[in-house]
């Protein structure tokens, strides 16, 4: 393997046609690192991968690795000599092949040794736990058995970066958890650079360095796990980080406390006081009192988990009345209409998650600490985007 | 588990009883009644001496040699091009359809039409050999027909569109990903063809050069209208006619019928041998 410190992506755009599938898509990827694509379908991310694989050919911009340009699009290395190894979500194994000559397919292409090969398949299949499955034909094996061999075949070429696209997503949930699992230990034991492609928001919090969110083909927010659960960029990336409660507000007034910014708010006639933690300089400050001034309305993004059932103590006191009750074990997950919403028909409706026993048609106290509420300009969420209205 | 199967199954095996009726009524038994015929005098005494005749009349037996001269190359020919061409229109392709269309025209015309049209096209005064003594290809019109090469011709028109068709469906349900892999993998084109591609369709390979070959090997119509049916292109098929139809003797001509059969099952054992010795995998990946 060809070592290196980084690969650069910069301003890559694939356009099909008249749709721009992957824009201006600017990237650092250091070595060693586990990077996640995240979305909804449609976003662009198998396209961004499959484009730094070479296997989709670029519109414009160019891909380097340190000094070395892979990719112009004029001049470019084809994919069979990037030495980097993909992972497919229907693992794409040669059926006519044994597991032995699936892994060893790339070591025989490369003219290596014949007692090379089978010391190097016998230690891809061993860390991959398929010990005695050498001889098996990849019809005679499950989904998930059929996904080891998958990485297997691409980290026995020691590739310079490994791109799994949406490994699990054909797994039950119990194997996905598993494997999940398995995939960060052999990332952590091997540190091959790799691009995680996945749609599943706790696949990409449980695996990755850093997660890449993107929408229609734009980056949305580049970050760590923390960085983009707690502080999503946009009200896209909350409401694919499990925020909910997209209400949409006007700012009443704001004020200064203690470094952080307590801005009173009106969400349909219901005042809220929400506390945000935004430090002197961020712009989103700026955004703030813009629409203070013009009045114009910003949308709320708040946990479900966050609401307090039964509390009033916490701040924000509303009422709110059942309309749904989901049941899921540990905890209920319970849609409820707010009292006092103006108007009153669609009025307010607040998703909320709670360990106590509600009732449908039950009247219910609740609370929302200031400090849980994240304020965003008003886009869309991803359900919006996707046509889906509640 | 096993009782419930076992009910449904004694339940749904009448539902064959329409196919089995027919397998029986047209093939089984007059296959068996041929055989019969062919192990038999004209006065009805049971013996080999239809076969010994064939075997022994050297213009008889030429014409296995003679057949075999004109299906064996066809059929390479015929499968020898369907895989490049299915290979490239693996994906779709502008204008699939209208080429599509025109491969399968030869199909419904039928063999008389063709051969007609050939005649008047390819004949001595038709516009192909004008064309080409126009071109100054030639000096005098080429003999496209009325000999072995006429015969070929008209084979490769009707089998060709056979073994394209069926590789076109052979190699458009590969997986895609399968290539994408084995580029991926380190392979180039030549590679993942050779490697990956070629073993998988060889299952369809295979049935489509068996069906081919049938098909040739049994040539009648063309072999007549097309050929020299009285030498060089004087068929196996045409030898059980006239058996059959001129000298009114049926054992002789079921013999040679026989004969026919046998050396086409020969065929195809020898190609599906080979085909099982190339492809030992199972033909498709569970859980896609």
């Amino acid at each position: 393997m060809k070592d290196f410190k980084k690969i650069s992506v910069r301003r890559m755009t694939k356009r099909f046609g008249e749709k721009t599938a992957v824009d201006d898509f600017s990237l650092e990827f250091c070595k060693g690192e586990l990077v996640t694509f995240l979305g909804p379908s449609g976003c662009g991310k198998s396209t961004a991968l499959n484009c730094i694989t070479g296997l989709i050919p670029i519109t414009s911009g160019e891909i380097w690795i340190d000094d070395e340009c892979i990719d112009n699009t004029i001049d470019k290395i084809p994919p069979e000599k990037r030495e980097f190894g993909m992972v497919f979500q229907n693992y794409a194994l040669f059926p006519h092949l044994t597991v032995f000559e699936n892994v060893a397919f790339g070591l025989r292409l490369r003219r290596i040794r014949r007692a090379d090969i089978a010391r190097r398949v016998d230690t891809a299949l061993r860390l991959v736990h398929l010990e005695g499955y050498a001889a098996k034909y990849p019809a005679q094996m499950s989904g998930g058995e059929q996904q080891r061999v998958a990485i297997a075949r691409c980290i026995v070429l020691e590739p310079r970066l490994l791109l799994l696209d949406e490994p699990l997503s054909n797994l039950d949930a119990k194997l996905r958890v598993e494997l999940r699992y398995e995939l960060k230990a052999l990332h952590e034991r091997l540190k091959v650079t790799t691009i995680y492609v996945t749609h599943d928001q706790t696949e990409a919090l449980a695996l990755s360095d850093r997660i890449v969110v993107l929408r229609l083909g734009r980056i949305q927010q580049v970050g760590t796990p923390a960085e983009v659960f707690s502080d999503p960029a946009n009200l896209f990336v909350a409401d694919f980080m499990g925020f909910k409660n997209a209400w949409t507000v006007k700012v009443e007034s704001q004020r200064e406390m203690d470094g952080a910014i307590e801005a009173r708010l009106d969400a349909q006639g219901i005042p809220l006081t929400a506390r945000l933690a935004w430090p002197r300089g961020d712009p989103r400050r700026e955004l703030l009192a813009s629409a203070q001034r013009k009045g114009t309305v910003l949308r709320t993004a708040i946990r479900p988990e966050d609401v307090e059932v039964g509390t009033a103590a916490n701040g924000n006191p509303l009422a709110c009345l059942a309309t749904l009750v989901e049941y899921q074990g540990q905890v209920s997950q319970v849609s409820a209409d707010l009292v006092g919403s103006e108007p009153a028909e669609p009025g307010l409706r607040v998703d909320l998650r709670t360990a106590s026993r509600v009732e449908e048609g039950e009247r219910l106290a609740i609370s929302i600490p200031p400090g849980k509420i994240l304020l965003f300009a008003p886009t869309e969420t991803a359900a919006e985007a996707a046509g889906w209205t509640p | 588990m096993d009782a419930v199967k076992g009910a449904s199954r004694s339940g749904t095996l009448p539902l064959l009883l329409p196919a089995l009726v027919f397998l029986v009524l047209l093939f089984l038994y007059p296959f068996a009644y041929g055989l019969f015929l062919s192990l038999t005098t004209a006065t009805g005494e049971v013996s080999l001496a239809n076969y010994a005749r064939f075997f022994s009349d050297a213009r008889d037996l030429h014409t296995v040699w003679v057949t075999l001269q004109i299906a064996m190359p066809i059929t390479f020919i015929n499968v020898g091009l369907a895989v490049p061409f299915a290979y490239y229109m693996r994906h779709g392709m502008r204008g699939e359809k209208l080429i599509t269309f025109f491969l399968i025209v030869p199909i419904t015309l039928g063999t008389v039409l063709i051969s007609e049209g050939m005649l008047t096209f390819m004949g001595p005064a038709g516009w192909l050999n004008q064309l080409l003594m126009v071109l100054r290809i030639v000096k005098e019109p080429f003999r496209f027909t009325h000999n072995v090469l006429g015969v070929v011709i008209s084979l490769g028109l009707q089998g060709f569109p056979y073994a394209f068709l069926m590789l076109l469906g052979y190699v458009s349900g590969i997986n895609p990903d399968l290539e994408r892999a084995s580029q991926m993998l380190g392979a180039n084109r030549w590679q993942t063809f050779w490697k990956i591609l070629f073993p998988l369709m060889v299952p369809g390979i295979a049935i489509s050069f068996c069906l081919n070959f049938v098909m040739a090997f049994s040539v009648f119509p063309s072999a007549v209208l097309l050929g020299q049916p009285s030498g060089p292109t004087r068929v196996i098929a045409i030898a059980a006619y006239q058996w059959a139809f001129e000298k009114f003797n049926f054992n002789a001509a079921s013999a040679i019928s026989m004969v026919m059969a046998a050396i086409e099952l020969a065929v195809i054992s020898f190609v599906l041998a080979w085909r099982s010795n190339m492809y030992k995998g199972a033909s498709m990946v569970g859980k896609g």
